[in-house]
């Protein structure tokens, strides 16, 4: 075993390359459940921005409009589901494993011609002399832009719901529609809005993998990171800081255990394997330990369907 | 995945529909373990079912499925296949052994053919390559062009397959630069992308300058070129769209010749079960073109070993060689036996680290 082969700070600079698409993913997620409502679609919705993004990057050659591209369509996609569950009040949980199913199936048709392909290099941000500073300019300085988008957002997601008006209104229809009625705002409406939110934030995820991480298209690459983006949103008991800290925590993990293996660590190849998703779960449970709490911060009108008649 | 399975029901239909009308055609089936679009062993795979096709045009009819799991959905896919009307057909990856046994048993008039297993019956043949051929010039390769003397090594299931090929090319990397290591790790998947290009990467920041793969995506060969200054190999496909950087050579395999000649045989009556084991003399194993970024002494070496394992000069496990425990396993000039080499459970003296049980 050497695990001084395992240099912290490159570590730490990929494990944040690992994490940004789960981390995309969640942080739109928080923000429709914290408007009440439950969208299960988001793996789907990350491999249809994943082809999007791919497709509109290789066709332009310019993987700023494929980035775009992720976004609509991931939006596009998302408000399926908005208008089925907002307009047409269909049930949530099952419209949103629909919608997985469908952007599945769907990313796979779109995806036909361009297998195989190499989508345009992503640049990384040149930030000058601030990413030649010891330690810090590796793991802060010496990322592409979506990195710096995706702790944007973070802290913009914190900041708009805790300090802005239209954070509050959010927050109240997500806690009591009806009552957020009573006072005139526009409950679907502001549902849709947040939708469509997540649908481009999962579909920027879904590219960031596409375009960035591997890059290549492949049918069913995201291979269960929605999955994980939903999870990561409970754990952190729908606060944006916490989403940041259960991403990073399980791509952390992730990134870890191949460079455990590659050091040579005698520890089970398979224990190793398991080890992002029973790390994730465990902190999930102690965190959520505190029944009380845990059910407090939890969106109070979360999956109900809203109807001005009701 | 859905939908796929929506089109095939579809085709299988249609092909349902034509069969009273040309009766005579032969039906081949195939089954994949990736998409026929993963730039490797898949699409290896379907490149020889569309030669069959070429070669008998109109006598034959070929159906396909694609991402089947290893498992028990595979024996559904097999059952609906033979039901349809297949004579033949070819199941393409290992875990498809036991499945494919199974669905045998049922319909006795259907020949299977399974790759990389060892399991057969009267109307079971299995097939495979000498891919641990083309490893040793790998490994003869890599050894040579490795700066740092660390070659990482994208492992997929500890099935004996692959563990051959991680002798094997270890074998003859140690023999060009005794100095070299090996970094090995399992990533217990035959094709997920961001899970290779992540294990990559891994190795990479590790120090290895060398990577070696046995999944089945050009994932790994993405991200050597982003890392920049490293070499891979193409593997199971040429992979040449990362030639001459960072894909140096590659393992191609050949399966069209085999397929041709079993389909001939189902078509002449004289199909017979038994066991296939081709390699670069067969041409069943082809090196891709060594690039440009190889300087000329090493490639010379290196179409050298291909020419003597070829030929049957030199076989890639020949004595001395010991087991990672140091005990003897062949003496000096002593070749090993297809037997050991297809039950393969060990590695050789020199690598570090335990095969996963």
């Amino acid at each position: 075993m050497d695990l001084s082969a395992i240099d912290p700070v490159v570590l730490i600079a990929s494990l944040m390359v690992a994490a940004t698409p789960i981390l995309l993913a969640a942080i739109g997620e928080l923000v429709v459940e914290k408007s009440g409502v439950l969208n299960l679609g988001v793996e789907g919705m990350m491999i249809t921005g994943a082809i999007c993004g791919f497709a509109i990057a290789v066709e332009t050659g310019s993987p700023t409009f494929g980035f775009l591209a992720a976004m609509v369509g991931g939006a596009a996609l998302s408000l399926i589901f908005g208008v089925l569950t907002q307009v047409l009040m269909s049930n949530q949980v099952a419209t949103g494993l629909a919608l997985t199913l469908f952007g599945l199936g769907l990313s796979a048709l779109i995806g036909q011609g361009y297998v195989g392909l190499k989508p345009p290099a992503t640049g990384q941000l040149d930030l000058g002399p601030l990413s030649d500073i010891p330690v810090l300019g590796r793991i802060l300085f010496s990322h592409d832009l979506v990195v710096y988008v995706s702790l944007a957002l973070i802290v913009g997601v914190w900041a708009g719901l805790k300090y802005t008006r239209a954070g509050l209104i959010l927050r109240a229809v997500g806690e009591n529609h009806e009552a957020a009625h009573a006072l005139g705002y526009k409950v679907v409406r502001i549902r849709l809005m947040a939708i469509a939110f997540g649908g481009a934030c999962a579909g920027l995820g879904g590219a960031y993998l596409s375009l960035i991480r591997v890059p290549q298209w492949t049918e069913g690459m995201t291979a269960g990171a929605g999955w994980i983006a939903l999870a990561i949103v409970v754990f952190a008991s729908w606060k944006p800081v916490r989403v940041l800290l259960g991403a990073y925590l399980f791509g952390g993990v992730t990134v870890l255990q191949l460079n455990l293996q590659a050091a040579g660590l005698a520890v089970p190849v398979e224990v190793l394997s398991m080890s992002p998703y029973l790390i994730t779960i465990l902190v999930l449970v102690i965190m959520s330990a505190d029944r009380g709490r845990a059910a407090l911060s939890a969106p109070a009108s979360l999956g109900k369907s809203f109807h001005a008649s009701s | 995945m859905k939908l796929n399975a929506l089109l095939a029901g579809a085709a299988l239909a249609l092909g349902l529909a034509g069969a009273a009308a040309a009766q005579d055609k032969t039906k081949v089936g195939f089954v994949f373990v990736g998409p026929i679009g993963d730039g490797g062993w898949t699409y290896e795979h379907n490149q020889a079912r569309l030669a069959v096709e070429e070669k008998f045009g109109d006598a034959v009819e070929t159906v396909y499925q694609e991402s089947v799991p290893e498992g028990a959905d595979a024996e559904r896919v097999l059952t609906q296949m033979a039901l349809s009307g297949a004579d033949l057909i070819f199941t393409t990856s290992f875990g498809y052994m036991d499945p494919t046994i199974n669905v045998a048993q049922k319909f006795p008039d259907v020949k299977f053919e399974h790759a990389t297993g060892y399991k057969r019956a009267d109307n079971v043949g299995t097939y495979s390559a000498r891919f641990y051929e083309g490893r040793a010039v790998q490994g003869h390769i890599a050894g040579r062009m490795t700066k740092s003397n660390v070659v990482g090594y994208i492992a997929s299931f500890p099935i004996p397959e692959v563990i051959r090929g991680i002798n094997s090319a270890y074998i003859h990397a140690k023999a060009a630069n005794p100095d070299v290591q090996f970094k090995v790790i399992w990533a217990y998947t035959w094709f997920d992308p961001a899970k290779e290009a992540d294990a990559a990467t891994a190795l990479i920041q590790q120090g290895a300058d060398v990577i070696l793969q046995h999944t089945d995506s050009t994932a790994p060969q993405a991200a050597a070129e982003k890392a920049g200054g490293i070499i891979t190999f193409g593997q199971a496909s040429d992979m040449a769209e990362y030639a001459p950087m960072p894909r140096v050579s590659s393992i191609i395999d050949n399966w069209a010749p085999y397929y041709i000649n079993r389909v001939q045989a189902v078509m002449d009556g004289t199909w017979e079960s038994d066991d296939t084991w081709d390699g670069i003399g067969a041409g069943m194993v082809k090196i891709g073109e060594i690039s440009n970024a190889v300087p000329e002494d090493v490639k010379a070496e290196a179409l050298a070993l291909k020419e003597a394992i070829a030929s049957g000069a030199h076989h890639p496990f020949t004595g001395p060689l010991n087991k990672q425990d140091g005990s003897v396993w062949l003496a000096e000039g002593e070749v090993a036996d297809d037997g050991t080499l297809a039950g393969m459970n060990f590695y050789v003296e020199g690598l570090t680290g335990d095969i996963p049980q």
